[in-house]
């Protein structure tokens, strides 16, 4: 037993993550091929993986009802409002042109999603008032930075300051550019040594305990 | 306008305002809005799984296409289900170790190939060009080659921790601190344009929706949401 629980997840991993890393440097329609069927296995997989998430939402929501917890009542909106966007996502077949599945996504997902990713401009700005106060000459750089883009990017800021959205630019081109690719290969490089500690079963903690 | 449209104007300007009452406080009206944005996102995306992955991706080949091989990657999603039930739970390794054996897999050759090869390319351009005109030294494309060679490297070496930070090395890496400051303070630039860009284009539809031609939706609503907030901030300091 103790082979199907451990063993043969870290064998499949190893060969598995040796055929794909093989499998870019073999220029060969069948290597195509199997990367493109794939990359269809994973979008299955995945499919089934939101199940999951899903399942532990509801899970967690229908606990709070059967205990009566505080709140209670909210979980009941958000299992009804989940099914009416279920329903209406069947009865329309998917589709979402002329559709009551179409009418949902657009005055009410599209409108909550938008009013709750714009009310983080308020609490951006206040955070900004905490982490701008230049006390360091670093936290100074980033406010300068950081005025300067918003600044160029504006039609005022260009009508204020002629030439603004010139300095934006070469911010954004040169000095940003230059850190992007620094975290970018840093990041890169500890993505490879992650991927070689999987293949090889150094990192096991996806195993879980036992 | 069809009823459709004035009625989902309502609904739109409702749901919006009921985010919008966090800006005064955590309330009921928000906690309404958020969990209805929580039940129609779960709704969405298993509408979207079902059609897009399930129908498109797996019954229709299998069924129609006669690819019954995709049994396979549909037996490892039913395993990752494996656990909701403890003692068998163990199952959804092997749909894990299949996942994460090809993406690691994938990610090595690609990420050396991309992220790192490629940036290195980019980062490495010529100082000095030779044109027509004969040589030209330290032109505005070479000064700037130059800025965002040095600052690749000073930024690597802040996150190179291998070497102690001391001496030259300490002196490279706050370059490199440097030049993460202007990318920090660029990026939330950017990310607060866009906010407000959002917030911009909300306010913009709930004063389209003010007008008489949706039944004045806006603010009949906004009055309906500030006495509601009054009535239940009178209900809170009556439980006090």
């Amino acid at each position: 037993m103790l082979f199907w629980k451990r063993t043969f997840p870290l064998l499949l991993t190893l060969l598995l993550g040796i055929t794909f890393t093989a499998q870019y440097y073999v220029p060969h329609p069948a290597s195509e091929s199997l990367l493109t069927e794939v990359s269809v296995w994973g979008q299955i997989i995945s499919g089934f993986a939101i199940l999951l998430g899903v399942g532990s939402l509801i899970r967690s929501h229908y606990v709070k009802i059967k205990r009566r917890e505080a709140g209670w009542g909210y979980s009941g909106v958000m299992f009804l409002s989940m099914l009416i966007m279920l329903g209406a996502g069947f009865w329309s077949g998917g589709k979402t042109e002329g559709t009551s599945f179409g009418w949902l996504y657009s005055y009410v997902f599209v409108a909550l999603q938008g009013t709750m990713f714009s009310l983080l401009a308020f609490f951006v700005a206040s955070a900004a008032y905490r982490a701008f106060r230049a006390r360091t000459p670093e936290a100074t750089v980033l406010l300068v930075a950081a005025i300067l883009v918003m600044w160029g990017r504006v039609p005022l800021g260009e009508h204020l300051i002629s030439g603004i959205g010139s300095v934006t630019e070469w911010i954004m081109n040169v000095p940003n550019t230059a850190a992007q690719r620094g975290i970018l290969i840093g990041v890169s490089l500890g993505g490879i040594a992650t991927s070689i500690k999987i293949i090889f079963g150094i990192e096991r903690s996806y195993l879980g305990k036992d | 306008m069809s009823a459709e449209v004035v009625i989902g104007a309502w609904v739109a300007v409702g749901l919006s305002l009921c985010m919008y009452s966090f800006l005064y406080k955590d309330n009921p009206f928000f906690k309404f809005g958020e969990h209805v944005f929580v039940g129609v996102s779960v709704g969405y995306l298993l509408t979207i799984t079902y059609y897009q992955v399930m129908t498109n991706k797996l019954y229709i080949p299998m069924t129609q296409q006669g690819k019954r091989w995709l049994l396979v990657p549909a037996f490892l999603g039913l395993l990752l289900l494996a656990r909701f039930i403890p003692s068998i739970a163990w199952l959804s390794r092997i749909s894990f170790a299949f996942l994460l054996g090809i993406s690691s897999g994938l990610a090595i050759p690609r990420q050396i190939s991309s992220f790192i090869l490629k940036q290195v390319e980019g980062t490495l351009k010529p100082l000095v060009t030779v044109g027509d005109g004969g040589v030209a030294w330290m032109t505005w494309a070479g000064l700037n080659a130059l800025l965002v060679l040095i600052g690749v490297v000073s930024v690597l070496f802040y996150f190179f921790f291998s070497l102690e930070h001391t001496g030259t090395v300490r002196r490279i890496a706050r370059v490199g601190i440097y030049f993460l400051m202007v990318s920090f303070g660029a990026a939330f630039g950017y990310t607060v344009m866009a906010r407000m860009s959002l917030l911009i284009g909300r306010f913009d539809e709930l004063m389209l929706y003010a007008s008489a031609s949706y039944g004045y939706a806006t603010p009949v609503l906004l009055v309906a949401m500030i006495v509601g907030l009054w009535w239940w901030e009178r209900g809170q300091e009556r439980k006090t």
